[in-house]
């Protein structure tokens, strides 16, 4: 804080550029050790877990709050703040509460915590961006009219129970073999009391159950400083004395920080700079598996789309590998299933013929299918500059691989994107990209598959039981059975085809070490990190 | 005099209702749906979209929209981002850092544009005036987005003279580079136009006729001929002031600070209308109030400019 006090005094303009030097290595993560460090990130839009679905708050409250169940980090679920989590049809689970348990206020974690916390998440009024978190449990529809002018019956959830102060009883519409996993999202923690009076202002300053706590409100676009609760009592003792968010607008200056040592950790180093990083921060360069998949779905609504072997044809003709080589640096992994190889479930090699490059094969099928009339459509949205260089690259290879000349580009504004493929608006190809809310193939297949939930408009009941049969199963191994049965069948009728998995690299400064980035909502396991 | 300024506030009304309603309207007007973009992968409900759309007023027809966003900013409700912020703290805490960054810039261009003018402008043809040219030249060629990153690389990353990005180092140390960046162009059209105006006005009779009393050329210089040639200038620097207010948004991202024109370019991509109103009016009225002083500084600088 050396340069603050002195360039106030000074005020003078050339004063303070003589100090300039002196002072600009006083930011951030270049002090002297007092045993804490800063990150930079994009802004959270915020605190209250339940009400985002921005993984730059989760990166906030997953160490401001603990969960019932946390993620080990290799994605199993192991209880946090609850003692047993138990059912035996899968479809009403009982949660004991670990007891001895408080919030940053001393407010003892209770049953009430958890049980009122999703009730206010769930109620379709109170416009929580996790709402649809809660939609499996039963009551949901009651809080959620279809009708959209209608007022709610009730504003609670009628399958959920706080039986005593630290037993919770939840009752599910339909068996859900993975909802321990489910409890690890974010959107379940508990909220005090404290919070309902002033939920606006809670979320300035949010009162958690976790190993930090804030030290001093949120300070909009800028920061958000943490510190150890000595009240913890958890499994995930802080090993530093607290840390820092910092909000960054570009990644770009971020990075730039990064390297003046003003931060000492980002998560994603734009892909751009990344060979530069490589060179110039060496080991400090923190490659990181992820779970964001993109995909090419079908809009089988249209007739043009609904033969299956003419969507294999397409998948057929990409040359996957190419393309990462092309466009990723050969960073990314291509997909080999429908899964990403970090879940659970993963068979190497399941996709089969229909991810492998074979033009041949691609041109037979494509003939046999008929061919495809009129202009082919591909869609994606302008987030990236790089959706449209694969875009092009595979728009080439349907050229020369089956023939398809009358190829257009419909680049889409972000904000438009998503609506337009839920309203079916599309007339083509589009770019499909998912990761998933805790680290389950069930949260890859059935959100993406299904035939209620799917955006193809693509049926099947054989998927749709498998599925259910998944999630009814009473052991991991028979779901993840069941669920690579369903997988198979989605492979089979391809209706919306894998293309690779993202990969990203992080950056730190030397500062730092013991760094673990996991590839689900909990993120950067900031408990863990030491300072030197 | 107070009745030219009581008109040009009277005339800052219509203006204000004129630009609030038009970007309240562009804003309408943008494709999308807000409410569809917050959610992003995952579904909303449509309890919940139609809670957000009932609380945004944004199931109601423009004019009803506008005529009840006006309702609230008659009694100081400025509206609310999509995140639940009120608009007025958004802004209020936004506000200083612009301003600091405006004032900086602004400060930089005066000083040095002004000082830099002079210098070629007495000096016409000789090795310093085809330096400035030169130098602001190739400035204005350059877009500020490369000046910006270059700065931040080479004097704040590899030399460390000044904090590569962010505020919290303060005013003034954490705003010099950027200022300098977002002045830089200023700077050049302040210079040029000095330049110019001082080589003309040196050779008016005025000037000849002050030397012929006998006059210092410090006096001279000082006193009557840069006093006439700052008519342009001032004008320049008074429309600047209201553009490196708003249109700061490349040089905030660059150095990461958290002003008026980020803000403004983010809710435009989130079409909340109230935050590109709020700061769009606030913007607008600094416009207007710069611009009145630099009506008034005419008379003081030629007095044959009257105001009545």
């Amino acid at each position: 804080m050396f340069g603050r006090g002195l360039s106030r005094s000074a005020g003078a303009v050339a004063l303070a550029l003589s100090v300039g030097a002196a002072a600009a290595g006083c930011g951030g993560g270049d002090k002297a050790s007092d045993g804490t460090f800063v990150a930079g990130h994009p802004e959270p839009d915020h605190l209250i877990p339940g009400n985002t679905t921005s993984s730059y708050s989760w990166d906030v409250t997953s160490e401001l709050f603990e969960n019932l169940v946390d993620l080990d980090k290799t994605g199993n679920p192991v209880n946090a703040a609850a003692s047993s989590v138990e059912s035996k049809d899968q479809k009403v689970w009982t949660i004991k509460i670990r007891p001895g348990q408080k919030f940053h206020n001393d407010e003892p974690v209770t049953a009430a915590s958890f049980v009122d916390a999703w009730n206010y998440a769930a109620y379709g009024p109170n416009a929580f961006e996790g709402n649809d978190y809660f939609s499996q449990i039963k009551g949901y529809a009651d809080l959620n009219p279809e009708d959209e002018k209608a007022k709610p019956k009730t504003d609670k959830l009628s399958g959920l129970k706080a039986v005593d102060e630290s037993t919770i009883e939840v009752t599910l519409d339909a068996p859900f073999s993975q909802f321990k996993l489910l409890l690890t999202h974010p959107a379940y923690a508990p909220l005090p009391k404290a919070a309902y009076n002033d939920i606006k202002g809670f979320d300035n300053k949010p009162i958690g159950n976790g190993p930090y706590m804030m030290d001093g409100a949120w300070e909009r676009n800028k920061q958000i400083k943490l510190k150890v609760f000595p009240g913890y009592t958890g499994t995930r003792k802080p090993k530093n004395k607290g840390f820092t968010w910092r909000s960054y607008a570009s990644q770009d200056t971020t990075y730039t920080d990064l390297r003046a040592k003003r931060i000492d950790l980002m998560q994603s180093i734009p892909a751009a700079k990344v060979p530069e990083a490589k060179r110039l921060l060496g080991k400090n360069v923190l490659p990181r598996e992820t779970g964001t998949f993109d995909y090419l779905g079908f809009p089988l609504f249209d007739k043009r789309f609904a033969n299956a072997d003419l969507r294999k044809a397409i998948s057929m003709a990409i040359d996957r590998n190419g393309i990462n080589k092309a466009v990723y640096n050969g960073e990314y992994t291509v997909a080999d299933s429908l899964l990403p190889p970090m879940i659970k479930g993963h068979r190497p090699g399941a996709c089969g013929e229909l991810c492998t490059y074979n033009p041949t094969k691609a041109k037979e099928l494509y003939d046999k299918a008929g061919g495809f009339k009129g202009t082919l459509e591909l869609y994606f949205s302008n987030a990236q500059p790089s959706y449209e260089q694969w875009m092009q690259i595979v728009a080439n290879s349907l050229k020369q691989n089956l023939g398809i000349t009358d190829i257009q580009f419909r680049k889409i504004p972000v904000s438009d994107y998503l609506s337009m493929l839920s309203d079916r608006k599309e007339k083509g190809p589009y770019r499909q990209n998912w990761e998933a809310d805790y680290p389950s193939a069930q949260n890859y297949l059935e959100p993406q598959w299904h035939s209620t939930k799917n955006r193809m408009a693509w049926t099947s009941k054989e998927f749709d039981g498998l599925i259910a049969k998944g999630n009814g199963a009473s052991t991991d191994d028979e779901a993840i059975k069941f669920y690579n049965q369903a997988e198979d069948v989605a492979i089979r009728e391809a209706p919306l085809v894998p293309l690779w998995i993202w990969k990203s690299f992080g950056g730190k400064s030397d500062k730092i070490d013991n760094i673990t980035i996991t590839p689900y909502a909990n993120g950067l396991l900031a408990h863990e990190v030491t300072v030197k | 005099m107070w009745r030219f300024i009581a008109r040009r506030l009277l005339q800052a009304i219509p203006v204000f209702l004129g630009t609030t309603f038009l970007i309240y309207a562009m804003v309408f007007a943008l494709p999308g749906d807000p409410i569809q973009a917050l959610a992003g992968e995952k579904p909303l409900p449509p309890a919940v979209v139609n809670a957000l759309r009932e609380h945004y007023n944004l199931n109601d027809p423009l004019l009803v929209q506008y005529v009840k966003y006006l309702g609230g900013l008659l009694q100081g409700d400025l509206g609310e981002t999509f995140d639940g912020q009120a608009v007025s703290d958004v802004l209020s805490g936004r506000w200083t850092v612009t301003a600091q960054l405006a004032l900086t810039a602004w400060l930089f261009e005066l000083v040095i544009g002004i000082g830099l003018g002079v210098w070629a402008g007495l000096r016409r043809g000789s090795l310093a005036d085809t330096l400035v040219l030169g130098g602001t030249t190739l400035v204005i060629a350059v877009p500020v987005f490369v000046l910006g990153y270059t700065a931040q690389i080479v004097l704040g990353l590899n030399l460390g003279l000044f904090p590569t990005a962010g505020t919290e180092d303060g005013w003034p140390l954490s705003y010099l580079l950027p200022g300098m960046v977002l002045g830089s162009l200023g700077l050049s059209y302040v210079a040029r136009l000095t330049r110019t105006s001082i080589a003309e006005n040196l050779r008016a009779d005025y000037v000849r006729t002050a030397y012929a009393k006998g006059l210092t050329k410090v006096r001279v210089v000082g006193r009557h001929t840069l006093r006439n040639s700052l008519i342009p200038v001032i004008t320049y620097l008074g429309v600047d002031f209201g553009t490196l207010m708003g249109g700061a948004v490349v040089t905030e991202g660059i150095f990461n600070l958290p002003g008026i024109g980020q803000q403004v370019f983010q809710s435009i991509q989130l079409k909340e209308g109230p935050v590109v109103v709020g700061a769009s009016t606030l913007l607008v009225l600094v416009f207007l109030v710069v611009n009145l002083a630099v009506d008034l500084l005419y008379g003081v600088l030629d007095p044959r400019i009257r105001r009545d």
